[in-house]
């Protein structure tokens, strides 16, 4: 039993948050975060020089990294500086990009001069792809995508894009450049695109990867998860100031025991969501990948609220306010819980893989 | 990052769960899994087999009679036991009086009463709360005034946990009303046949006799039964709550709670379905199970930090608070899942009788009885306390 950072992974978690703390205050970060293009490609282009983005795929596949420890070391420290870079986008997408064939595209990705986001979910898809309905038929030695793509996470201003859609084998991936979009900023910050296909030209690099496309999910998804336990561990620490500093009835608030117990709780669950973290990330690429995953995207989503919610109403009116960095940090923990599938997504996805158990046992 | 256990570890592990296996008598095992009480002589039965293998103490040192187990090792124990339906370890003279003694006492006391503890010549319960110190513990009353080589004890105690069945009481005691509440409290051994002192009954919500109360009447104490100093009782109390507490987490029993349900949930048709498609109840049990495997790897996570020395007292804390919580919660899972069937009070006549399997004919009187988790050890409010006054203390 061992749960400490090997070296390699302590100074590559230790880099990542001196660069954001040297580099990416929060004003700094809400102004590249909420308006247009929603990222910033200084910040791209340093978070690209410290490794972060070569360490999503491994050597083999022309990065340094790619194992899931890898991913939620870097990402506990992006929850942390809640970094707003389109990095979950740019960890599916070159994953699948060098699962598929096309790791011709990684170098330039890994060092951060073009960028690549993966269009999977759809208006009526939350997180079980058996319901993607865009459609890819071939034509000549082209296909064409028909449909309506949803929750592109990164896409604006993004070279590559991978695009989910049904074919008669399955569903395939295809690749479109620079696509036109309907974007949008993100309520925690960040962009967001839908893009609306009809007969658009693709270049075709699986007609049937679901396993793939999964697997690259269940990496975001333990990306997301560290994510969250970097940003709870954050907020956490704001709202234990906060509570020693403000003074109400003559003494700091941090004496009362009604606050006392609710952060406590609050600490608590956070251990737990490390913990299950933890197992997602250990159970990774085993027979017990997507039962972890699921446990821990459903248990982050859930404290991942809780936590938000408790943080805001400790703080009072400040909690609400633009202007205090807790609040950001809230709503990130909020809206994670929306991306690749909420806390209810999961459960059912639990009930599933138990049925599946339950019916190879059969 | 390493989550599995060392290969000694794993072979430990085997070792267990064989010595389980061959010497843990299936009427116990079948007892403890259909949740009946256990007889005195039952959980004597169990604690002499152990005591045969020299695995009965496991936080004493091997000079006392102990496995000198590592605090991994006593985690694996825990577990599986639980795991077997082992019948629970009486806490009082092992996990409590025994460090207490090991620690504070003279070595007179640790030659005398250890052994003793050992082969179930006596069964010691506790004398701390009283009807009016809970929580705050530190207010109690019951003095202890010294007359020549005796202390002479009048106050009374309460919630002393199978006092029926013990022989000696150890208690804290006030002996000074000088300075703070805490300096003036001493620890003292008491056998109960003193005169003077006298235990009842206290039955339980659920209708158990679980728990007594303790009087005591002008009853004379050899000054000799004083562990530590006079006025050192409250360290001595503090140690024992900050003591490594193994087990604290629960985690065995909540994956043997878990595992009943789902046997349940197989078994048992509601409404024209099984209840594991029923999607709430299965819903419910996967986010329980998810939060019990979360509580599993942050009990492992605090075994790694301590490293082989003892918990501290905030991952003591919130090892409770998140175990009993999670307990708590499968209890509640568990009696709701039988609807009306959880109704009927089973006993040993109509257990065989009623709708549901034997294991679960008791599941109301256990989900209620089980609401002590959260109230005793430390109110769960109290390891807030514990845990918030460390954190705001930097």
């Amino acid at each position: 039993m061992d749960f400490n950072l090997s070296e390699d992974h302590q100074m590559l978690a230790d880099s990542l948050r001196r660069y954001l703390t040297d580099n990416y205050d929060i004003e700094t970060r809400n102004a590249q975060a909420y308006a247009e293009p929603w990222h910033s490609s200084e910040t791209w282009a340093g978070l690209a020089e410290l490794g972060i983005i070569g360490a999503f795929i491994s050597e083999e596949q022309g990065g340094f990294g790619g194992s899931a420890e890898d991913v939620s070391v870097i990402f506990e420290e992006i929850g942390r500086g809640l970094c707003a870079e389109p990095l979950l986008g740019a960890l599916m997408g070159l994953r699948l990009l060098a699962r598929l064939g096309r790791g011709d595209l990684a170098e330039a990705i890994v060092a951060g001069s073009t960028r690549v986001a993966l269009a999977v979910y759809e208006p009526h898809v939350a997180c079980d792809l058996s319901h993607i309905e865009a459609q890819a038929r071939q034509e000549g030695d082209g296909w064409r995508l028909t449909g309506r793509k949803s929750a592109i996470y990164g896409a604006p201003g993004a070279d590559h894009l991978l695009v989910a859609a049904r074919t008669d084998a399955g569903i395939g991936l295809f690749l479109v450049e620079s696509p036109e979009l309907i974007s949008a900023t993100m309520v925690d910050g960040g962009g967001v695109s839908d893009l609306v296909m009809d007969e658009l030209k693709a270049e075709c690099l699986s007609p049937d990867c679901r396993a793939d496309l999964e697997d690259a999910l269940d990496m975001g998804r333990v990306a997301l998860c560290a994510e969250a336990v970097g940003a709870m561990a954050h907020l956490i620490d704001l709202t234990m100031d906060y509570l020693g500093q403000r003074q109400q009835f003559g003494r700091p608030i941090a004496t009362f025991q009604a606050l006392q117990h609710r952060l406590v709780d609050m600490l608590v669950e956070l251990e737990q969501c490390r913990s299950i973290t933890i197992a997602a990330v250990a159970g990774f690429g085993t027979q017990d990948q997507a039962r972890n995953v699921s446990m821990a995207k459903n248990l982050i989503g859930r404290m991942g609220r809780k936590i938000a919610e408790e943080a805001i109403q400790m703080h009072g009116g400040i909690g609400m306010t633009w202007e205090y960095p807790g609040a950001h940090y809230a709503k990130r923990l909020v809206m994670i819980d929306h991306q690749l599938g909420d806390h209810n997504d999961h459960v059912l996805r639990l009930l599933e893989l138990g049925d599946a158990a339950k019916g190879r046992a059969a | 990052m390493d989550l599995d256990f060392t290969p000694e570890e794993r072979a430990f592990r085997d070792e267990v769960r064989a010595f389980l296996k061959d010497n843990l008598p299936e009427e116990l095992a079948e007892k403890v899994a259909a949740g009946k009480e256990l007889t005195k002589e039952d959980l004597l039965r169990w604690q002499a087999i152990l005591h045969a293998r020299g695995w009965l103490a496991a936080t004493w040192p091997e000079e006392y009679g102990g496995p000198g187990w590592s605090a991994v090792e006593r985690h694996i124990f825990a577990e599986e036991c639980a795991l077997h339906n082992a019948p629970r370890l009486v806490p009082f003279g092992l996990n409590m009086l025994g460090p207490v003694l090991l620690k504070f006492g003279t070595e007179e006391q640790r030659r005398e009463i250890l052994p003793r503890i050992l082969d179930g010549s006596d069964w010691w319960c506790q004398g701390y709360s009283e009807p009016g110190a809970g929580s705050d513990l530190a207010s109690l009353k019951t003095k202890a005034v010294r007359d020549g080589d005796h202390y002479v004890v009048n106050g009374q105690k309460t919630w002393t946990t199978l006092g029926q069945h013990a022989n000696k009481i150890f208690c804290l005691v006030r002996t000074s009303t000088e300075g703070k509440p805490q300096e003036g409290i001493s620890f003292l051994l008491v056998d109960l046949d003193t005169k003077g002192v006298e235990m009842r009954p206290i039955r339980l919500i659920e209708g158990g006799h679980e728990v007594n109360e303790v009087f005591f009447t002008d009853a004379r104490v050899p000054a000799a039964n004083l562990v530590g100093e006079e006025n050192q009782g409250w360290t001595i109390a503090k140690y024992l709550l900050t003591h490594e507490r193994t087990n604290i987490a629960g985690t065995g029993f909540s994956m043997k709670d878990m595992e009943r349900f789902h046997r349940l949930s197989r078994q048992m048709t509601r409404d024209g379905r099984k209840i594991a498609d029923n999607p709430v109840y299965a819903a419910r049990a996967a986010e329980i199970e998810t939060e019990l495997e979360a509580l599993r790897i942050t009990n492992l996570r605090m075994l790694a930090n301590a490293k082989g020395g003892a918990a501290g007292g905030i991952e003591s804390s919130m090892l409770k608070l998140k175990g009993t919580q999670v307990r708590q919660a499968i209890q509640d899972l568990y009696r709701s899942a039988l609807g009306p069937q959880a109704a009927p009070m089973a006993n040993e006549l109509s257990e065989n009788e009623l709708a549901v399997p034997v294991e679960a004919a008791r599941a109301a009187p256990a989900y209620f009885n089980n609401r002590k988790l959260s109230i005793f050890g430390g109110s769960n409010e109290i390891q807030r306390n514990i845990v918030a006054k460390e954190l705001f203390r930097r």
